[in-house]
Parts: structure tokens; sequence; C-alpha cells
């Protein structure tokens, strides 16, 4: 059953394709939660609290090379997140969409945007109202990982669903 | 940061008369060096420091003549011969060259000048000269403009020595503007920087509070499209090289753009815009805001290129799988694949003579620079390394330069140049990490 849930997500995310026309946020006032520079916000141990969203619900999924497909895995931790944001109304978020270094410019932030794309679309499959989920893509110019291998492509290929306050912060 | 006016330095140009001491007429037919795809034996040449006619020109006197032997070495086609080895020297520019001093020393060319300063301005005459047979190649050219561009009117006599000589245009009195690079890989600051082609006269253009990305001259040099962070999202920005200010092009919400490259024409601006995760080719009339949608497939269509006639537009794709190379009419429509090669190409840039079309290739984990004739066919690899991209061509379309990246956490990036024949390799000299570079056309 679970599978097939699953599967109707998707299908429901292809039917959505077409009218992700968000209304917008604006970008100013927005503040970033849970990004490694602002550090976090709230104790990990309230499940409101975007710190839980980060450690506990796992704002972050990984992608094969050149994919933007959402493995089981990834499934599983976009439920979870979407879950969180339909608890937790006044939170919006940005999902930023990135590449390992082995790319070309252009094509890999093309790539981060697909990524990141991808996983919005699955929140709002799973009922997050879409103007909450703006999508951006940082290419290949943002790693987390900075060796040359592998291990840290693997940690690179990556969408990360960024917490912002909404309009009562 | 404050931005500071950049100096645009303007250069009056007259003909000297030709050489009166009237030599005797070339017997072998006029020194010439044809550039073939082949290794070339590097044509050997002399450059005495330049003629100081007033005691204010003597601080430029020998530098003029360093920028000259520097421009024509780095060519790869010329090979200087140091003064050391001169027997010969030119005080008096107008004098007759005593041509069996440099013949001794097989020098093939010889470039004398001379340079006169007065209030604030400073006048560069040159001439060359075949030495084997003794004739002034052309005629004697005079330069003058302010003495802060002096670098500009030795650009202007290497341009002219390599054009005499080689028969094709020159590429030295050019610019080249990139992103400047500081920090460590995960936490990269970038800016946007403008310096002469050779590395000299370094001025940035943006600080690095944002992102930015890939900067591409306008057809005259005057302004310089890039990609900027600076609302959070990637978008287009155009920005007047001279005053130093900027403004958005595309700020559609919701969609991200990049990847812009200016029509020939100056006025519209070709790019990428992503909606809804998908990325694909669109056209920008500057003036009129008016927007043409290229391409429509749920594929990534991106790094889009005008023919110099401006009739086509070279991309990237991966509506076959992997990227690679496609042209169609500058209007959309009918799509051919040109790039059949193993491996994923990307980024490709027309050459300025249209003949050519340089690219990224990645095959086997490597990454190449490598250019391909417009049909695709006659595909020739240049380098190979963990990270070349991004060719920009030479204004004369002889020399591609790209980024060159790094392997490993200290992993950096700077900007190589090479002949396209896949000859003389060399890195350009820049005061932090570089990326993106984009060529000039070579100033008035």
């Amino acid at each position: 059953m679970i599978t097939l849930a699953r599967t109707a997500a998707l299908c429901a995310c292809f039917a959505l394709t077409a009218c992700t026309n968000a209304n917008r946020f604006d970008d100013t006032n927005a503040v970033d939660l849970n990004s490694a520079q602002t550090g976090l916000a709230g104790s990990p141990s309230d499940p409101a609290s975007p710190a839980y969203f980060q450690q506990t619900v796992g704002d972050r999924v990984l992608f094969a090379v050149d994919e933007s497909t959402l493995s089981r895995n990834n499934q599983l931790v976009l439920e979870a997140q979407a879950n969180w944001l339909l608890a937790n109304p006044d939170y919006f978020a940005t999902i930023e969409g990135h590449a390992d270094e082995q790319g070309t410019r252009e094509y890999n932030l093309a790539l981060g945007a697909r990524r990141a794309n991808a996983v919005r679309e699955y929140l709002v499959a799973r009922g997050v109202a879409g103007g909450r989920l703006e999508t951006v893509s940082f290419g290949k110019e943002r790693p987390i990982e900075i060796c040359s291998e592998e291990a840290c492509y693997t940690k690179n290929r990556r969408a990360v669903t960024v917490l912002s306050a909404g309009a009562q912060g | 940061m404050t931005m500071m006016r950049l100096a645009v330095f303007l250069l009056t140009l007259v003909f000297l008369p030709i050489f009166a001491a009237g030599q005797s007429l070339a017997q072998n037919g006029p020194l010439r060096l044809e550039i073939t795809e082949g290794v070339i034996e590097p044509m050997p040449f002399a450059v005495p420091d330049f003629v100081a006619e007033n005691t204010e020109a003597q601080q430029y006197a020998a530098n003029l003549a360093r920028v000259v032997a520097s421009d024509l070495t780095g060519s790869g086609l010329f090979r200087e011969i140091p003064a050391q080895a001169h027997i010969g020297k030119i005080t008096d520019f107008g004098a007759a060259v005593q041509f069996a001093d440099w013949r001794a020393i097989n020098a093939a060319a010889l470039i004398s000048g001379a340079a006169t300063v007065s209030g604030g301005n400073i006048t560069v005459k040159f001439r060359v000269y075949d030495v084997v047979s003794g004739a002034e190649l052309g005629n004697g050219l005079r330069f003058s403009g302010p003495v802060e561009g002096w670098r500009r009117m030795a650009h202007k006599v290497a341009d002219a020595v390599y054009s005499r000589i080689t028969g094709e245009g020159g590429y030295f009195d050019s610019r080249v503007v990139f992103v400047s690079e500081s920090g460590p890989k995960n936490d990269r600051r970038k800016r946007l920087a403008i310096m002469d082609y050779d590395g000299a006269n370094v001025q940035y253009l943006t600080d690095s509070n944002a992102i930015v990305l890939a900067p591409r001259f306008s057809p005259t040099g005057d302004r310089v499209l890039y990609t900027s962070y600076e609302t959070g999202s990637p978008r287009i920005y155009v920005l007047d090289v001279g005053r130093v200010q900027r403004r958005v092009l595309e700020q559609q919400p919701g969609t991200m753009s990049f990847a812009p490259r200016f029509a020939p024409d100056g006025r519209t601006v070709v790019f990428s815009l992503t909606e809804g995760g998908n990325t694909d080719i669109y056209t920008l009339n500057i003036a009129s805001g008016q927007r043409q949608r290229l391409t429509r497939a749920p594929s990534i269509e991106t790094a889009p290129s005008y023919s110099p006639d401006g009739k086509f537009v070279v991309f990237e794709s991966d509506r076959s799988g992997t990227q690679q190379l496609y042209i169609m009419p500058a209007t959309g429509g009918e799509v051919r694949r040109i790039s059949y090669g193993e491996g994923r190409y990307g980024t490709p840039v027309w050459s300025p003579r249209g003949d050519l079309i340089a690219f990224t290739k990645q095959s086997k984990g490597r990454f190449h620079i490598g250019v391909m004739r417009t049909d695709g066919s006659e595909e020739r690899l240049l380098t190979a390394s963990f990270l070349d991209e991004g060719p920009t061509w030479s204004p004369n379309g002889r020399v591609i330069m790209f980024t060159r990246e790094t392997r490993g956490a200290t992993g950096r990036a700077s900007l190589y140049s090479v002949d396209v024949s896949g000859r003389n390799l060399r890195p350009v000299s820049t005061p932090d990490g570089a990326s993106d570079p984009a060529w000039s056309p070579l100033q008035p």
C-alpha cells in the first residue's frame, strides 16, 4: 500500500507540473533559519523547531550522477518534510538544488534546478501549498564537501530544503 | 567598495610618411609567416628599446619595447633575440637602419620605435623591417593618447607587426572580463574583474557579496552581460564598462535566468531561462524588453552562442540523454545536432571567423577544450586536464582562453590560453583565482 501511495504521489507530481506558478514571497524579509551560516533556530528536541526539521526530519536529499529522480529513501525524507511543513504552516521554504563539480557551469545550474524542482513537486503533491515553496539552483557553486572524490561528490549532489519564517516569523 | 570610473584610453592614430632611405626592394618576396596547423618555427625578431625623444619619455621607452616583445613571443609565433645579443643599436628613429648588424644576429624582423611625452600625453611611433631584404613592412604609424594608456600603444604596435607578418588580424590590444575568485572551495568569493588580455591593469567591477558568473562582452566591448545572485536567485545583468553601472535585465518571478550572450547587433541577448525545473533558450530585446522563446523541450537547453552573422545559434542540450551540441536558426526552428563523438559536449562558442566552434568536452573522467567545424567535422581536442571549461575566442580567432581548475580540496581555478592548433598552452597571470574569461573585440 505504501508503494501504491508513493506511486500515486509521483503521478500527482507530474499532473501538477503545469500549475506550479506559486505566489511569491519577499526574499528580503525571509530569514534562513537552518542554513549553515545562521545556525539553527530552536531546540532539536522541539518537534516544531527548524533544528528538529534539519536534524531529525532531514533537510536534504541526495542524487545519483546527472540524475534528478527521487530514490525511495529520498521519498521517505520528503514525506517527513511534507508532514512537518503541513504541521508547521508558518514556515516557508526555499529548496536549493546543487550539483557536484564534474560538469560545466551552465549545465550544472540547470541540473540543480531540476533537482530542486523534483523536491518541490513532491512536496506539493503531498499537500504543501506551492506558494510556500521556492526553488533556486546553485549548480556547482556551493559545494559542502571539497574533495574531488565520489565520497564528496555524493554529498554535493543534493537538494536542501531551507526554512524561512513566514509572515508572522 | 568604491567603484572608480574605468579609464578608457582613446588613441589617435597617424600614418608616418613612407621611409625615405630607399633601401633595396625585397628580393625574396615580403617577410611572411604562414600560420598553418602544423608545428612552426617561431620567427626570430629584435625589438631594441624605443628611442626616448625627450626626457619625460625615458621611463616608457624600454617598457614599450618589453610589452611588444612579450606580446609577440606570447603568441608562440615569434622568438625574441634578446638585447644582449644585439650588435646594432637604434638611437635615432629617423636614421637609416644598418641591416647588416641585424642580419648578423639572424633577426628576420626588426621593430624600431620612439616615444615622446608631453603634458600627460604620450606619442609612440614605430616601423617594422624585413631584415633580410632591408625593406620596410607597411608604413610607419604614430599613436598618441594619455600616458596611462602606454601599454595599449605597445599592444597596437605588436598587433601591427603580427598582422603585417602573418596577414591576419592581431589580438593584443584587447581586454578580458572574468570572475576573480578567492577563499576556500566551500566558501568561494566571486567578483567580476576586467584586465588587459595579458593580465595587466586588473580592475574590479563588482564586489564579492553575491556569486557572479560567466561575464560576456558586447560586440563593441562597451557592455558586459553576466549572471548574479544579488537577489538570491540567478539573474542576468548588463553592466556599462566605462561607467561601471549595472542593471538587471531579466527578473520574471519564479524563474532563473543565466548564460547570456549578445547577438552581433548588440541589441539582442540570447540566454537560458529556467521555469518549473525546465531550462530553455530565449532571446530578449534589450530596448523593448520583448522576449522570444527559441526552444520548447523538457530537456536542458543552455549555453547559447550566436554565429558571427547573427543567423544561427549553437547551444547544448541533453535531449538525446547526454549533453551534445546543436545549431538552430536564430529565431528558433529546426535543430541540427553537430556533436557525435564519445563523451559529453557543452559550452559551445562560435569563432569570430565563423568557421569553428569551440567547446568543453567531458570524456572518460577528463575535461578538454576542443574545436570542430560548424558541421561537426574535424573535431580536435586542444587540452586535457582534471577540469578545463568555458572557452572564449581571441578577436582574430587564433587563440582560445579558458578556465582550468585543479583537483582536490585545495583546488583552484585559473586562466589559460592555447593556440587553436593546440600549441602554446600558457597560463594567464591573475592576482587571485580566476574563471569564466570572456575576450573583448580589438579595441578601437
